[in-house]
């Protein structure tokens, strides 16, 4: 329980898939402009993650993994599927994603409307692939990669929101010309990367 | 005429209309593997291989995709692009490849790569959109390149590995500034350098914040 624990809060803070290894920047910094729109954007990276990550895991474990084939017939014992996981896990992200998006649509349509416009987005947000690379990587097992998943969705929708939040008040902030816009947000990006990081001691 | 076309589709994305600095695309897995300019050098060789072949094959079939599965399509095209950089660098360059660990399979959500199938390859012959995808490659590579030389060269004071400063810490006089070896110092670089680059080019200021 206590490697779960441990799991969970590094994979928000210390090591926050965001602002740790830049993952999801181009819709990080793209949809960050107001708080709202964040938040919808980082709720449905949550869930997404949550489900894929876990999802990948049971791929990888079963049927990609040096020696996972055995299940199913003893003699495919050394059979090595690892380098088919880049592309098998990218189209179960998509999948999911496009389930998702129909049952959301089927039986919670508010949530769907709230949502919508992002879901798709999600599908190239680097942050949900990477994440199940790291799970890979890890070799993390069933029960720890699902609270990785939650985990590390937590982390980027905090972070998201959090920029958010400093970009809305910067609108009043009196900021040079050549920086304006991408600039200064990188260098907020930045001074946030460095808050994030000194939870690296817990 | 269409040899200019072609070479401002190869220039024009280097500095004038700079993938990262300017369109916001790919910055994921710049950043993370810029700590040295090694990594910096496999990272730009490798995309810049998938986004060229890509380009080249997403614009090679481009009229034969039917429309409402065109991401799937060319996302299977790019992830057996990078399945295949992955294999290679993990045959050739195995500690590059160790050092970028994860980010060499993230090339496939690299924005760039989809943005540029989407928006160049799908509407152009293949070889000018091959020389599209080389020449954004170029200009991402460009700040890549930066970015790694200055977070290697005052971060530990090397260059390629090689011992430029001598560290205080072997009796030189070089203290390595640890920061620039920390995530944060990398987005302070890169908003340096887009400040830079918008003084030298007012029009590419942003009016709203």
């Amino acid at each position: 329980m206590d490697e779960h624990l441990k799991i969970f809060m590094a994979s928000i803070f210390a090591e926050n898939l965001a602002l740790a290894f830049f993952l999801g920047m181009c819709t990080f910094l793209a949809v960050s402009k107001t708080v709202k729109t964040a938040l919808g954007l980082g709720v449905a990276v949550i869930v997404i993650m949550t489900i894929t990550i876990p999802a990948n895991n049971l791929i990888y474990q079963y049927l990609l993994k040096k020696g996972a084939l055995a299940w199913i017939n003893p003699s495919w014992g050394d059979i090595d599927l690892t380098f088919l996981s880049l592309i098998s896990f990218i189209g179960v992200i998509a999948a999911m994603v496009q389930i998702l998006e129909m049952t959301l649509d089927r039986f919670f349509p508010p949530l769907y409307n709230a949502l919508g416009i992002f879901l798709p987005l999600i599908t190239v947000n680097c942050a949900i692939l990477g994440g199940s690379l790291f799970m890979q990587e890890r070799d993390y097992n069933f029960s720890e990669s699902c609270v990785f998943g939650f985990g590390s969705g937590v982390g980027w929708a905090l972070a998201i929101a959090a920029l958010a939040g400093i970009r809305e008040k910067m609108r009043y902030s009196d900021v040079p010309d050549g920086l304006k816009g991408l600039g200064i947000t990188f260098m907020t990006v930045g001074l946030m990367a460095l808050a994030f990081m000194s939870f690296g001691g817990m | 005429m269409p040899e200019t076309k072609a070479k401002d589709v190869l220039i024009d994305p280097i500095f004038r209309n700079n993938p990262i600095a300017l369109q916001v695309l790919g910055i994921c897995s710049a950043l993370a593997v810029t700590t040295k300019v090694e990594t910096s050098v496999a990272m730009a060789l490798s995309v810049i291989f998938v986004l060229g072949c890509s380009n080249a094959a997403v614009s090679l079939i481009r009229n034969f995709i039917p429309t409402n599965i065109r991401i799937i399509v060319q996302m299977t095209i790019i992830a057996s692009l990078v399945i295949v950089v992955d294999q290679m660098l993990q045959a050739f360059a195995f500690d590059a490849s160790k050092q970028m660990s994860v980010f060499v399979g993230l090339i496939i959500t690299n924005c760039i790569v989809m943005g540029r199938a989407e928006a160049f390859a799908m509407k152009n012959p293949p070889l000018i959109s091959a020389l599209d995808g080389i020449g954004n490659a170029i200009g991402y590579s460009v700040i890549l390149l930066v970015v790694g030389f200055v977070r290697e060269l005052f971060g530990s004071g090397a260059i390629w590995g090689y011992q430029v400063f001598p560290l205080s810490t072997e009796g030189g006089w070089y203290v390595a500034n640890g920061l620039l070896l920390l995530p944060p110092s990398a987005f302070f670089i890169i908003g340096l350098f887009i400040w830079v680059l918008r003084t030298f080019k007012p029009e590419q200021v942003e009016q709203e914040g």
